[in-house]
């Protein structure tokens, strides 16, 4: 059972960053890279490691996700391409 | 379409490497020589029921310690480079005030968050987390508040003295465990106290304690400065 929900974290962690790579709005890929941290947060969780995980959660999926954002908005990204 | 193929290339000789290390997994059935040390001596030695915190603020104290570093250059250095671009300030656009919904939840979570990071960060030798935790939780909370409400300002000015201040109580934490215990940033020159109990472990709480201010402090200052 557990390894079966690490499996499924893992796909959405590989689902996310492939998303993130190929998107073409810069904030959608954003998210999805946000997301990727998110799963990959999760995944320390069920890996019984709950510390690495806070910090993953706030600053992988949070503050950085904040900062690209904001540079993005700075840079008049989004769907610029 | 030769980088492309060349890429693609790269990423299945790295996936034949994982394949690799992965095939070769095997659990182990014991502890490792050095786990082993670590999970009988940080609950004997520093009182502490959180093996993780224990090593991070005693053994690797001298590691904690550099990132922090890092963390306080990586903040001045941002202020450094997002400095020059002040001179145009005026020019940029009203800031949009944030939609109901976001100030909303920003209001019904903001307390929650600060008081789970303050949670994290004074339960550190007790239960998962610790200093760094809890700050980067507090100051995930603090980029609520300036989403939540665009038009706030940070007192940046005071946040640096305070991260500052925490810093150089940190380091003269170390120096007192290098006089009364065992070497620099040794936790044992207070008491161990009761095991388990909310002040026990030496100085673990007090380091603790000290890193999430620091941490909290520096992020939310790094925050501010993207914003502004």
């Amino acid at each position: 059972m557990l390894e079966l929900l690490i499996l499924v974290v893992c796909a959405g962690i590989l689902l996310s960053g492939v998303l993130a790579v190929c998107l073409n709005n810069l904030m959608a890929a954003m998210v999805s890279s946000s997301l990727a941290s998110l799963f990959a947060a999760v995944s320390f969780l069920l890996l019984a490691a709950p510390d690495v995980a806070m910090a993953e959660a706030a600053i992988g999926c949070g503050l950085s996700t904040f900062v690209f954002i904001y540079a993005i908005r700075k840079t008049g990204g989004g769907g610029a391409q | 379409m030769m980088k492309r193929a060349f890429a693609a290339l790269a990423v299945v000789l790295v996936g034949l490497v994982f394949l690799h290390i992965v095939g070769d997994y095997a659990e182990l059935q014991a502890l490792r020589p050095l786990a082993h040390y670590y999970v009988t001596q940080v609950p004997a030695q520093l009182g502490a029921p959180n093996v993780v915190t224990g090593i991070l603020i005693s053994w690797r104290g001298f590691d904690t310690l550099g990132e922090v570093a890092v963390l306080f250059m990586v903040a001045a250095s941002i202020g450094l480079l997002l400095q020059q671009g002040d001179g145009r300030e005026t020019a940029s656009p009203p800031r949009r005030p944030a939609s109901e919904l976001v100030a909303t939840g920003a209001m019904v979570l903001l307390p929650l968050i600060f008081t789970f990071g303050a949670y994290v960060i004074v339960n550190g030798h007790l239960s998962a987390g610790g200093g760094f935790q809890g700050g980067a939780i507090v100051a995930s909370g603090v980029m609520l508040m300036l989403v939540a409400n665009p038009a706030a300002r940070l007192n940046t000015a005071l946040l640096g003295a305070v991260e500052s201040a925490a810093g150089v109580l940190y380091v003269c934490l170390g120096v007192l465990g290098l006089a009364l215990a065992g070497g620099f940033l040794d936790p044992r020159f207070l008491p161990k106290g009761q095991f388990g109990a909310f002040i026990s472990a030496g100085a673990i709480p007090l380091i603790s304690a000290l890193l999430g201010v620091k941490v909290g402090a520096e992020l939310s200052v790094i925050i501010d400065r993207f914003r502004s």
